[in-house]
């Protein structure tokens, strides 16, 4: 019973998507209830998982393959709050489908429900099966719109997406024939006692671990899949993956990199790795970002060169070792901002795109006179992204590119703020479009609702923590410090 | 007499003509043929490790290959649904005719 009590917050979503499920089979005229089940499973989600952190009592489940800690504590609030805005910012969007709308909200509670478990999972087991609970409902999702864009999407990411997976699983049978054992403890463990004379096995094994979850990240050169799945996906699907899958791959990556390959001669060989991918993501990301005329193309590879920031703080951590908290806690205030942020992004483009039928740039001009408010919103996520102060993308910035330089990784921090550069003049250019340009109708646009209350929140929470930083960074360093005692 | 090392090397040279496979097939269908044999080749390398150890460490690799297979299952399924809802629009599952999505 007990440990039903540990991955309550999971249950309990999975759960609503059977009830949403349930519910669209008993009462199909009551359709308009949908969303409010999965809310209100993503509340008790997120209630539960509060009453971990008030019991204060952390620990290990199922023999030690998944844990209940500050850092899955902290994931699981970032979840929980990706899934709430995508289930509301989708409500309007489903609607206008029309079809299969339980399925829908069904399945994007269930790759919740994934992402959920990665934040906890301490064995490899649970890593590859959180991994593809997450990931297959995302396949689905990302092939459900009606045209032909939106399958060919679906079919692309599932095929890379399996390819990826083969990858990961082979790392992963490399380390448990080195180690004997699936959980991550058991492998540390074995590293350090004989590691040394195994460092070729080990390195084959994590360069395959890194492409199996860069592929998620979405760094190069595992990006291909990253601008046609988010121009064909439905948008708040895009808006889900762009941040739901990145997050949780960087979760599992640094639970299980530095709680399973944390021996220092190891670390400093893929500290490297991460390095230079970090560098050529965010020069190539940045690069090809400034000639997309396609807004969600234009995401897409922003968000390849974001995954290239987060990049510099891992690389960073692996160096630092015993400062670990710092440049950890830099990650995960990164992780958070950037969900926030890029989910707002994509849902004022929903609320755009929608309307105007278009997701050219162009058609962006004069967006100022026609929807204050959205312009208003969208400007403000990228400013963020762009970390301009005072949101919330700056502070993210400022602690990854300072976890940088305490790890003497002085040339990468200057690519880093050189992409900044470039980054900012694609970013403004779109804001520069919505604010001076002209546009061909002055016609007001309608903003439904429920996209406006996403939006709300998402823009909101950029501002409050751009503004007052201080509890989301002393959460990210809370949730950190578990790593820093093993 | 067969040790850890030949099916070790009979599962990495499955695993790299699996992803040779899948990298060079344009047919999707091919490519997921690909996919399942680097799987596959995934499974007899963790059988073989569990087979050529002892104590309770056996089990996992067991446990872990049973997983993989279902897994596998569930996502040659969505595959094949993605498949089939491609041709139907497109007549053809060719990946590098698959080019809607462009710049």
């Amino acid at each position: 019973m007990s440990e039903l009590d540990i991955v309550g917050p999971q249950l309990a979503i999975l759960l609503a998507a059977g009830a949403v499920l349930v519910w669209d089979a008993l009462l199909p005229t009551q359709r308009k209830a949908l969303p409010y089940i999965a809310l209100a499973g993503i509340l008790g989600a997120a209630i539960w998982t509060s009453t971990w952190v008030i019991r204060g009592d952390f620990q290990t489940a199922f023999d030690g393959t998944f844990a209940i800690d500050q850092y899955a504590v902290f994931f699981q609030y970032v979840f929980a709050g990706i899934t709430a805005i995508v289930v509301i910012a989708s409500i309007d969007w489903v609607d206008r489908v029309g079809r299969r709308q339980s399925e829908y909200f069904a399945l994007v509670l269930t790759a919740s429900a994934g992402l959920m478990f990665l934040a906890g999972a301490r064995d490899l087991i649970t890593i590859f099966l959180a991994l593809e609970l997450s990931s297959i409902p995302q396949y689905i999702l990302a092939g459900w719109g009606k045209d032909q864009r939106s399958s060919e999407a679906g079919m692309k990411y599932l095929l890379l997406g399996a390819i990826a997976s083969a990858l990961l699983l082979y790392g992963m049978a490399l380390l448990y024939g080195f180690a004997g054992s699936t959980l991550l403890t058991d492998i540390s463990a074995a590293i350090s006692e004989h590691g040394a004379d195994n460092r070729s096995l080990l390195v084959v094994a994590s360069v395959l671990l890194i492409a199996g979850f860069g592929f998620k990240m979405a760094v190069v050169p595992f990006q291909m899949w990253v601008p046609d799945v988010y121009q064909g996906a439905p948008t708040p699907v895009a808006a889900f993956l762009s941040v739901g899958s990145k997050a949780a791959a960087f979760a599992v990556v640094m639970r299980l990199f530095f709680e399973g390959l944390g021996e220092q001669f190891l670390s400093n060989d893929w500290a490297m790795i991460f390095a230079v991918i970090a560098a050529v993501s965010m020069t190539l990301g940045n690069v090809f970002a400034i000639v997309q005329r396609d807004i969600k193309r234009m995401l897409g590879y922003s968000s390849i060169a974001q995954a290239g920031n987060f990049m510099i703080g891992l690389a960073a951590i692996s160096i630092l070792g015993e400062q670990f908290v710092q440049g950890a806690s830099g990650v995960l205030l990164f992780v958070a901002a950037y969900a926030f942020t890029n989910l707002g992004a994509f849902i004022a483009v929903i609320g755009i795109s929608q309307r105007i039928g278009s997701d050219d740039i162009a058609d962006y001009a004069g967006m100022w006179r026609r929807a204050p408010l959205l312009a208003l919103a969208l400007a403000i996520c990228l400013i963020s992204l762009a970390g301009i102060p005072p949101t919330a993308g700056f502070w993210a910035k400022l602690y990854v590119f300072n976890a940088g330089i305490q790890a003497d990784l002085v040339w990468l921090v200057i690519i880093g703020v050189l992409n900044s550069v470039i980054s900012a003049y694609y970013y403004l250019a779109v804001v520069r479009q919505m604010f001076l340009g002209e546009a061909d109708e002055e016609k007001r646009l309608a903003v439904s609702p429920t996209v406006g209350v996403a939006l709300g929140v998402a823009t909101v929470g950029v501002i409050v923590f751009g503004i007052i930083p201080t509890p989301l960074v002393d959460a990210a360093r809370e949730a950190a410090a578990i790593f820093a005692v093993s | 007499m067969l040790t850890l090392e030949h099916f070790l090397t009979v599962g990495a040279l499955l695993f790299c003509l699996g992803l040779v496979i899948a990298l060079s097939k344009r047919n999707a269908i091919g490519v997921l043929m690909g996919i399942e044999l680097m799987l596959n080749s995934v499974n007899l390398t963790l059988i073989a490790f569990s087979r050529f150890s002892d104590g309770p460490a056996e089990i996992a690799g067991h446990a872990f290959v049973a997983f993989i297979i279902t897994v596998a299952a569930a996502e040659a399924a969505v595959a094949l649904a993605l498949a089939v809802a491609v041709y139907r629009s497109r007549q053809t599952v060719e990946v590098d005719q698959l080019d809607l999505l462009k710049l």
